[in-house]
């Protein structure tokens, strides 16, 4: 099930890809900083994406789905982006594939401005940012053997590993733990697990530098989610990958992330380093995120749950001032007056949106 | 007996739940999606036994000319001295005998069972034709219409809607007769390739609207499939995304409105020669034999039986295989 040990192609650009447990805590957050990390492979700067919503025939409205976020991932990283269904993260992923048109904003990769890179232009980075989706029983084309699957993007790129392109296939297929002999199988032939595992071994066969993951993991069985977690990291360590990983589930971020970014209503709320978010979260909705996490120390002790009341309010109208304040137990006048800016607060190593920062473990 | 039951579907379940589901290991290749169509197909005995009606009514419209040597009579050959001096066949049931198995014609003598396999033979090359035609320019239109959305879909789709607009049977009967005359006089015979290229575009200019809303719904429900995002992010090319990823998956609508559309052009081929404006005499054809024998449907009816009950058969059976088609290719869809 794991995946073997052995490197198959040992990447040269494979340096010191830090592991979780590494030198994270240690390093804090890198917007404001200049620290001795490399450089970022990914920088995102005030990205926005509008969707125009259609209620008449002259009437229409816009849905801010994200609304100006920063950050960045360095190689061989994972940045974790969580947040409820809805608040932009799964825009945000296919914003950075280019998938979606930003519609205003900065995204370079590798220090290379490519927001509006179309067509050919697009191709090289295509090789270099590839994406894993969520639903791996829509994202394999059911007329399509899995070798064919895992093929395509080495044929319109026009790669030809050494070995020809059918070895490749096999090595990557075993990389992901399938069968190799399983190559001319079709996809309904297998479970959603090894589904998964193909559609990572397509993301794989360009040999990125960075995978978008969007919510790998959430269609899957619990049991089976470990397994391609796991994998996900084995890969991370063997090559040396950086992943942004957009997830909801804040148990499966934690054991996969290094630094972890909460999203609300198309806005970064809070940024940091893991274990500075998970044990000194500072932000109101971070915390009842938190709260919500089953534990099962806790299993029988009072419920310490945050609950949040009210509906999410709506991201169609241009708010002022916070926009978590329709549900924040802490909102006061300055909340719906001034929006707050993702900064330092009260200490803390992370960058936190919030007038009235929490402080101290969860709960 | 119960328990050793419970048994083995106990230690079956625990077997079952290993890493990686046992597939089964009869060969490592897997049976493609139109594979398995086709393993269903062949059991069904409906699909079998329609699909035996077709092919045979092929191979005699192909087969024809070898046909008429076998049989020894040809399409236009007239037996007058089998005729009595009203002009109807001599004998019972309009003249059948060992040597006219299906009789004869009353008034010109020609030989039934001949003209009918000529018949078929005009009959399937305008039908096939005409839905071929309909079929490509639909996929086409469907699939630009549905992929690239915006302005090419809103024109495709006035266009659609326009085509759907038009009534069919009158702009027919004002076109047909206006275009022959266009290119022959109206004493001038026209040869029977033309009538029937302008039925076969007739056909085309109406019939390609139904392919085309049917592939531009599948393609704009595809679009939204994450596969064909997937392709975008490796970088495919336009031409790679409409072949290989979005058409390989609606070749099973395709085919069955494919196979549902040749039975109704061989009808509508039919009408419109009842009516005079499709295939002419002396060309042999089901639609102009029916008319032709309307009139001697009380002195006759052997004249109707045989043509009536074979463009009967042949729609019957192209309907029959086209159901099982869509049964064996789609079997989650209800009726």
């Amino acid at each position: 099930m794991t995946p073997r040990q052995r490197r198959p192609e040992p990447d040269p650009d494979d340096s010191g890809a830090a592991t979780p447990d590494g030198d994270s805590k240690a390093t804090g957050d890198s917007q404001t900083t200049g620290d001795s990390r490399p450089a970022p492979l990914l920088a995102v700067e005030g990205l926005t994406r509008h969707f125009v919503a259609r209620r008449g025939p002259r009437t229409h409205s816009i849905v801010r789905a994200v609304d100006g976020i920063d950050f960045d991932v360095r190689p061989g990283e994972t940045l974790g982006l969580v947040g409820e269904s809805g608040c932009g993260k799964t825009t945000t992923g296919r914003m950075l594939v280019r998938l979606l048109e930003p519609t205003s904003g900065r995204i370079s990769f590798d220090g290379q401005d490519i927001t509006h890179l179309r067509g050919r232009a697009l191709r090289p980075l295509r090789r270099q940012l590839q994406i894993i989706f969520q639903d791996p029983y829509s994202s394999l084309n059911p007329r399509h053997t899995v070798g064919e699957i895992v093929a395509i993007p080495l044929r319109v790129n026009g790669v030809r590993p050494p070995g020809g392109i059918t070895r490749r296939v096999r090595d990557l297929l075993e990389i992901v733990g399938l069968n190799p002999e399983h190559y001319n199988r079709y996809p309904h032939e297998f479970s959603g697990g090894q589904r998964q595992r193909v559609g990572i071994a397509r993301a794989l066969a360009l040999r990125p530098k960075l995978i978008v993951a969007d919510e790998p993991v959430s269609a899957l069985d619990v049991s089976i989610q470990a397994q391609v977690v796991n994998l996900l990291r084995q890969l991370q360590r063997d090559l040396g990958l950086a992943f942004l990983f957009i997830a909801h589930d804040l148990a499966v971020v934690r054991h996969f992330s290094h630094r972890v970014a909460v999203m609300y209503l198309g806005r970064i709320v809070e940024i940091g380093a893991r274990d500075d978010i998970y044990r000194n979260p500072q932000h109101p909705y971070t915390r009842a995120l938190l709260s919500a996490v089953p534990d099962v120390a806790r299993i029988g002790a009072p419920p310490a749950r945050i609950r949040l009341t009210g509906d999410v309010s709506s991201s169609l109208e241009a708010e002022s001032g916070c926009r978590f304040r329709g549900r924040c137990w802490k909102a006061q006048d300055l909340c719906a007056t001034r929006e707050p800016a993702l900064a330092h607060r009260d200490g803390g190593a992370q960058l936190t949106a919030c007038h009235f920062p929490e402080s101290g473990p969860p709960r | 007996m119960s328990l050793s039951n419970a048994d083995d579907i106990a230690l079956s379940e625990i077997s079952a739940t290993g890493p990686q589901p046992p597939l089964p290991k009869a060969g490592l290749v897997g049976r493609s999606p139109g594979q398995q169509a086709w393993a269903r197909l062949r059991r069904d005995r409906v699909a079998t036994v329609s699909g035996a009606v077709l092919i045979l009514f092929v191979v005699v419209a192909l087969a024809a000319p070898l046909i008429q040597r076998l049989y020894g009579v040809g399409p236009q050959q007239q037996f007058q001295d089998a005729l009595d001096g009203l002009g109807m066949p001599l004998g019972y049931a309009g003249g059948i005998t060992g040597g006219h198995w299906f009789g004869l014609e009353p008034g010109l003598g020609r030989d039934i069972f001949i003209r009918m396999v000529y018949g078929l033979r005009t009959s399937l090359v305008i039908a096939v034709a005409a839905a071929v035609i309909t079929t490509l320019i639909g996929v086409a239109a469907g699939v630009l219409a549905g992929y690239l959305g915006g302005w090419v879909g809103a024109v495709i789709g006035w266009v659609t809607d326009f085509a759907l607009a038009m009534p069919f049977l009158v702009v027919a009967l004002a076109l047909v007769p206006t275009v022959t005359l266009r290119f022959y006089g109206p004493r001038q015979a026209e040869p029977a390739v033309f009538r029937a290229g302008l039925l076969i575009v007739v056909f085309a200019v109406f019939g390609w609207t139904g392919a085309a809303r049917l592939v531009r719904g599948q393609i704009v429900s595809l679009r939204e499939r994450e596969f064909v995002e997937a392709a975008r992010a490796s970088g495919v090319g336009l031409g790679h995304m409409l072949f290989r990823q979005l058409l390989p998956n609606t070749w099973a609508p395709i085919l069955v409105s494919f196979s549902l559309a040749v039975p109704s052009y061989v009808t509508g081929e039919a009408v419109l020669s009842f009516l005079g404006i499709g295939i002419v005499d002396p060309t042999p054809d089901f639609g102009a034999m029916i008319y032709r024998s309307i009139d001697y449907l009380q002195t006759d009816p052997t004249y109707v039986f045989f043509p009536g009950v074979t463009i009967f058969l042949l729609v019957l059976a192209f309907n029959l295989f086209g159901d099982s088609l869509r049964d064996a290719l789609d079997p989650k869809s209800s009726r």
